[in-house]
């Protein structure tokens, strides 16, 4: 299991280097810099920003340069936001966009495996077509429309709950969790739909039957492992995903996180916030990749990655 | 009075096709100590009949429509859920064809063999896992202690086939059924498999009924006999009346289609003297490695073939026996290149095809065509028939489109398949015709070897023997020469001229096909030969008694 681990980490080396190296390249060739919307400044003083952040230096060294301070650590200064550095404005922000994430997938995990659950265990009736539908409905309707809907139907209709914010008020994560998560549920139950119904029609489970087990023994010790293995591929990617796609929920409900410093990094033109932001996203892929491939290695016997001796 | 008591069950199906009747009004009575047999052919009823008494079918669509199964006077299709729940498993329990997917792959063999003793015996977990431990040594597994950890793909076939065994007796049941369980087994495997199942079956005194199709294993095995065919039971009796006294000519075919009693036709090809060899092997190795991550300091080998040297004659059929794992099959790839040989020779025709090709290696290949064991599979399921020989047509010749037509249908008769059905899909067609289509198209492409590997093995007896009668057939009418590979001796003796024996890679034994069943020299040939399980009751009998003292 180590050297699996060591391995894929230094896998992870040359994707992170590619990624680097094209973000680099493509943001400096796209037309603008980041000191095009100073509308008044002479070009002498653009020139003269430019000079200071090294803009001027042909982008191969730009590009050496700025790999070798990442291997320090050091993600270098915000051209927009002068006197701050990438590393502290990404940490200001890390904590609250992670927390943000980790509510919204606890809440896609419960509603995506039990309505998955209830819809395989009696397939094609009321039980499986009514979560199935709404599932289908959270797969189609974009989270910029569930979100302001939410925040009408519960913050302005019954006024419930506060319409934006983050930790200010009592209840003010629930909706922007629920938003970000409800996309991730949909897709976890039909992947857990899929996989129980898959896993349900194997022999094995006839044996269990054939044993005398209960249902609710069937379906939790014999048939769940083997029917979340999907969902638990799946969480990687959807994790990482739902990080870096939470830049709509944290515009729509004010929350300062980093997927918002990354939209307007990007508007801004600034290229150092892009960088580190695209990088940390990079890193959080492939991390978290690993870690739903250890933990469906853990659940499935049948993959080894220890080699044979 | 009987332990069970079966009376005039009937089951059907409700599809969207309409209602199909699986088992019509079967009745019989099994007792303590007694092996009731059922044989038949897939979609006869036999498994449906079994499951239906433990309540394991899905309804819908199944629905039991009528009649009773008294177990000691207790209506098992009358139980509520909670009742049967506590019949199965502990009173009545059951052993499933293939060990490899009827353990769940997710849990320990422990888990899966305490979880029936804490359930219905109210064992303690120790109490349990010691029990268990127990029934895994009776059923002959070395080193319980250590093995009752391991996951089910940790241990091979047989060894699965015992601890499905093992989990059945844990609670002492008083019927055992077993559906199939030695089909899936290799033969010498499942001589084991019998004989532990005879034995436990005497002293654990259960009543048991043993499905299966192989009219061989029930002679060995079956006190009484029950014949189904399409869910009617249409001949009952003891096992000596069913194999002397046959009544029923649907149990008289099954008994004639077993390859071993019928003699083939006459098809010895008369050799060419000093013929050189159509295809020959020399020194052939195809070497597995175990690549797992590129850190891997040494590789695991698996020597699928290992230096295997055969020469195969024009007209001659050689057919190619070993257990599963023996590296037969890949031999067969090898030939066609669908795996890469790690070294030797190819020659076919006198000419080396082993190296990657030129344009002359690849029409070579192309006379060397193989059939595949799966019809199911093997076709593409989103062709007609017509798309399917037409394409494998289109590699030889350009044709247009009423050429091409009469070319199919020409292909179709000659495997007997009725013209009218050249727009059909594969699933249209039964698992016997699926294979008439394989065959055709290997025909398509005019091969002058053909490499059969299992051919038969996915179908019925009386089907095997007419897709075999027709591989003769075909043979005779182009001249063709047959690599068949096989784990099935009878069917090799029916088909082959010679035969060689392969096991763990290599070639232990050639020899023309009656010299060799008549006269094997290698011990395992020997073996081999002596795990066939004969349909006749009494020899049968006398061979298990003879191979159990050996």
């Amino acid at each position: 299991m180590f050297r699996f681990v060591l391995v894929r980490f230094l896998q992870a080396i040359p994707v992170l280097f590619l990624v680097i190296s094209i973000t680099f390249v493509m943001i400096r060739s796209a037309p603008g810099g980041p000191f095009d919307s100073e509308k008044n400044a002479p070009p002498e003083i653009i020139q003269q920003l430019n000079e200071r952040y090294h803009l001027d230096d042909p982008i191969i060294k730009q590009l050496g340069d700025y790999l070798g301070n990442i291997l320090r650590g050091d993600f270098g200064p915000s051209f927009r936001y002068p006197g701050r550095s990438v590393n502290e404005i990404i940490f200001n922000g890390l904590p609250i966009t992670l927390e943000l994430g980790f509510y919204a997938i606890l809440f896609a995990l419960t509603i995506g495996i039990s309505a998955g659950l209830l819809a395989a265990y009696k397939p094609k009736s009321w039980q499986d077509y009514l979560p199935m539908s709404f599932s289908m409905i959270g797969i189609c309707l974009p989270s910029f429309v569930l979100g302001p809907l939410l925040v009408l139907i519960f913050s302005i209709w019954f006024e419930w709950l506060p319409v934006s914010g983050w930790g200010q008020f009592n209840g003010d994560k629930l909706l922007p969790s629920i938003t970000l998560g409800s996309a991730y549920a949909a897709y976890i139950s039909r992947l857990t739909r899929g996989g129980m119904l898959e896993v349900l029609s194997q022999d094995y489970i006839r044996t269990a039957r054939a044993k005398g087990l209960s249902e609710p023994r069937i379906i939790l010790v014999h048939a769940l492992k083997g029917g979340l293995l999907p969902v638990v591929t799946f969480l990687g990617p959807a994790f990482a995903g739902l990080l870096s796609g939470s830049f709509i929920i944290e515009t729509i409900f004010q929350i300062p996180g980093i997927g918002r410093l990354y939209i307007q990094a990007a508007f801004n033109r600034d290229y150092t916030m892009i960088m580190g932001t695209t990088i940390f996203f990079a890193a959080l892929i492939v991390v978290f990749n690993l870690i739903s491939d250890i933990i469906a290695a853990m659940l499935n016997p049948r993959i080894s990655y220890q080699g044979k001796n | 009075m009987s332990l069970l008591n079966v009376e005039n069950l009937s089951v059907s199906f409700n599809t969207r096709e309409g209602k199909t009747e699986a088992v019509k009004n079967a009745s019989f009575s099994l007792q303590r100590g007694e092996t009731l047999g059922i044989v038949g052919e897939s979609g006869s009823g036999k498994s449906v009949l079994c499951y239906s008494l433990l309540g394991l079918l899905p309804m819908p669509p199944a629905s039991i429509d009528s009649g009773k199964a008294l177990l000691d006077g207790e209506d098992l299709l009358m139980c509520n859920k909670k009742a049967l729940r506590h019949i199965r498993g502990n009173r009545i329990s059951m052993i499933f064809q293939d060990p490899m997917t009827s353990l769940n792959p997710y849990l320990t063999i422990r888990t899966q063999l305490t979880e029936t003793l804490r359930l219905h015996k109210g064992f303690s977990k120790k109490a349990a896992l010691m029990k268990a431990i127990a029934s895994l040594e009776e059923v002959g597994i070395a080193d319980p202690e250590k093995r009752i950890n391991s996951y089910p793909h940790e241990l091979s076939g047989g060894m699965r086939q015992r601890v499905m065994i093992a989990m059945s007796l844990l609670t002492e049941p008083e019927i055992l059924i077993a559906d199939e369980p030695t089909t899936a087994l290799d033969v010498t495997i499942q001589a084991q498999i019998l004989r532990l199942i005879k034995r436990l079956q005497n002293d654990h005194n259960v009543g048991l009924i043993f499905i299966s199709h192989d009219l061989g294993v029930i002679a060995g095995i079956a006190d009484d006999v029950m014949v189904m065919e399409k869910g009617d039971i249409v001949e009952t009796g003891t096992a000596e009346n069913i194999y002397y006294q046959t009544q029923h000519p649907y149990t008289k075919k099954l008994l004639c289609s077993i390859p071993i009693t019928g003699k083939p036709l006459s098809h010895q090809y008369s050799l060419e003297t000093n013929a050189q060899p159509l295809l020959k092997l020399e020194g052939l190795k195809t070497y597995f490695h175990d690549n797992h991550v590129f850190m891997t300091k040494k590789q695991d080998v698996i020597k699928a073939v290992d230096d295997v040297s055969i020469e195969i004659y024009p007209g001659e059929t050689l057919g190619l026996v070993g257990e599963s794992g023996s590296g037969k099959s890949t031999i067969g790839r090898s030939i066609i290149n669908l795996v890469n040989i790690t070294q030797g020779k190819i020659m076919f025709n006198d000419k080396e095809i082993s190296t990657h090709g030129n344009e002359e290696t690849n029409i070579s290949r192309r006379q060397i065509q193989m059939v595949f064991q799966d019809p199911y599979s093997s076709l593409n399921p989103r062709m007609t028939v017509f798309d399917t020989l037409a394409e494998a047509i289109s590699l030889r010749v350009k044709l247009n489109r009423e050429e091409m037509i009469s070319e199919v249908v020409k292909l179709m008769e000659d495997v007997g398949l009725n013209a009218d059905q050249i727009r059909k899909y594969p699933h249209e067609f039964s698992g016997g015709q699926r294979q008439r289509i394989a065959i055709a198209r290997a025909l398509a492409l005019r091969p002058r070897l053909i490499i059969a590997d299992e051919p038969v093995s996915a179908l019925d007896v009386t089907i095997q023997a007419q897709i075999l009668d027709l591989l003769l057939k075909i043979i005779k009418k182009y001249h063709l020469t047959m690599l068949f590979i096989s784990h099935d001796l009878s069917v090799v003796r029916y088909i082959s001229d010679r035969v060689a024996v392969m096991q763990k890679g290599k070639i232990v034994e050639t020899g023309d096909t009656e010299d060799l069943f008549s006269n094997p020299q290698h011990p395992y040939t020997r073996s081999l030969l002596s795990a066939i399980p004969i349909p006749d009751p009494r020899k049968e009998r006398q061979r298990q008694i003879d191979t159990s003292i050996t």
